[in-house]
């Protein structure tokens, strides 16, 4: 697989001959993916093609058996800090206690993250803003993922990590954060999102990564001597 | 970064607030195993009282206990915890806040109820003092030992047994020395080697359970 020498140094986020395994399974390998600013790369592929593996890996919260992920010419696989800083991850998961308010559970973050954007100012883009002062567990599911999107617009991160971004929201919700991505792209941000549904991106700023291609195959040396 | 340690620390407490039952039902556990001797053994003072101290330290780290796998369960159950991983706090300090806050939320409230069960178990009037200030000083070691024990079992359903197996032979040291501070005390001899060995457990398990507890969970994510 390969991209260009010219591409290491570049600004663009790379990754090259990645591969993971899950328990024993292996999930994929040689995989590579070349993202410049501006644009997004949708993840496809069936359950279990690991998606969510591969954003994972570059959140630094799984290792990769092998390969690397480089941004201008530096390795950025697991480098804690540049990740913190530039990487904003949106898992399955809300990361939201359902006990504290919406405005509580986004201020904390705020905190942590080290960032002051506006939540309320945020809120209202996602159109969550009549909730803030509710506690997540009184929120139906598609609310508690509008929620959890309001971090993700007042992270600072140029890369954002969108794992199903749209599950639970109704169509409105999609067509904001369709509308919220396109801002992102405009802006020089950067997506990596992992759908099965039309994000409604903008066609010429989003290109497509179908895990299929990276699907783990027995070297044919072993594949024989197993026959 | 001391801030951000109070504001992890603020969350978990205002958490607990909210919840409410974990707390008030961890204090209602503590005093249920103590009220349990006098009826098994009978009403004999002497007997009683010479059990006390132990009966009810016995019972503060049973209690402690029950609320261990409630340090990480919750957060790595709402995703919160790969969010701690990657915000820019290092993880090391996210437990070491949230074991301060099991403390507090846990320990704080067995120390202050435990006069009552003194009474109860008859407790001679000299013992009160040195059982709060031994439990005070040992019990953030029962929060950070356990912080290691949470951390390693979070990723498990139903690690709650496997935890109590795992823990419980670590507190005996924080036991024998927490009891035998107040029976000295209470004896007439100094106690001071005891509580140092005391604060000296606590101090140890606060120094190496961030960064074991941090490790446990970054491999246990995996």
């Amino acid at each position: 697989m390969g991209f260009s020498v010219s591409n290491m140094s570049s600004d663009h986020l790379s990754g090259q001959n990645l591969a993971c395994i899950r328990g024993d399974r292996p999930v994929f390998s040689n995989l590579a993916f070349d993202l410049p600013p501006g644009r997004a790369l949708i993840l496809l592929g069936a359950n279990g093609s690991g998606k969510s593996s591969l954003m994972k890996i570059i959140a630094g919260l799984l290792p990769a058996i092998s390969g690397e992920i480089s941004i201008q010419g530096q390795n950025i696989l697991g480098d804690k800090d540049w990740i913190s800083q530039n990487v904003c991850y949106l898992a399955h998961k809300n990361g939201m206690k359902p006990e504290l308010t919406v405005a509580e559970n986004l201020t904390f973050w705020a905190r942590l993250e080290r960032h002051d954007g506006d939540i309320r100012e945020q809120a209202v883009k996602i159109g969550i803003d009549h909730c803030l002062d509710l506690p997540v567990s009184y929120l139906s599911s598609g609310q508690a993922r509008r929620a959890a999107l309001t971090r993700i617009l007042c992270h600072p991160g140029n890369i954002w990590l969108l794992d199903e971004p749209t599950v639970g929201l109704d169509s409105d919700g999609v067509a904001l954060l369709s509308g919220l991505m396109n801002d992102h792209l405009r802006r020089g941000g950067r997506i990596l999102a992992a759908t099965h549904i039309e994000l409604g991106l903008e066609a010429d700023k989003s290109s497509v990564l179908n895990m299929a291609d990276f699907a783990y195959q027995m070297p044919d040396i072993l594949e024989e001597s197993l026959l | 970064m001391i801030s951000l340690i109070l504001t992890i620390i603020a969350r978990d407490l205002r958490l607990s607030l909210r919840r409410g039952s974990t707390t008030i039902m961890v204090m209602g556990f503590f005093v249920m195993v103590v009220i349990m001797f006098p009826f098994a053994i009978g009403p004999e003072q002497n007997i009683l009282q010479r059990m006390s101290v132990g009966v009810i330290w016995v019972a503060a780290l049973l209690s402690c206990l029950l609320s261990l796998d409630s340090i990480f369960q919750s957060d790595y159950e709402d995703g919160s915890l790969d969010q701690f991983i990657l915000s820019p706090v290092p993880l090391e300090l996210v437990v070491l806040a949230k074991c301060i806050a099991h403390w507090i939320t846990t320990s704080l409230p067995l120390i202050i109820i435990t006069p009552i069960l003194g009474i109860l178990m008859n407790l001679p009037e000299q013992g009160y003092f040195p059982l709060i200030l031994t439990m005070l000083l040992g019990t953030p070691a029962l929060s950070f030992i356990g912080g290691i024990g949470a951390s390693l079992t979070v990723t498990l359903r139903r690690g709650g047994v496997l935890l109590s197996l795992l823990i419980l032979p670590l507190y005996i040291p924080v036991l024998i020395f927490g009891v035998l501070a107040v029976k000295a005390t209470i004896d007439g001899y100094p106690a001071t080697e005891h509580l140092m060995l005391l604060i000296s457990f606590s101090l140890f398990s606060a120094a190496i359970t961030p960064w074991a507890a941090a490790a446990a969970i970054r491999s246990g994510l995996e």
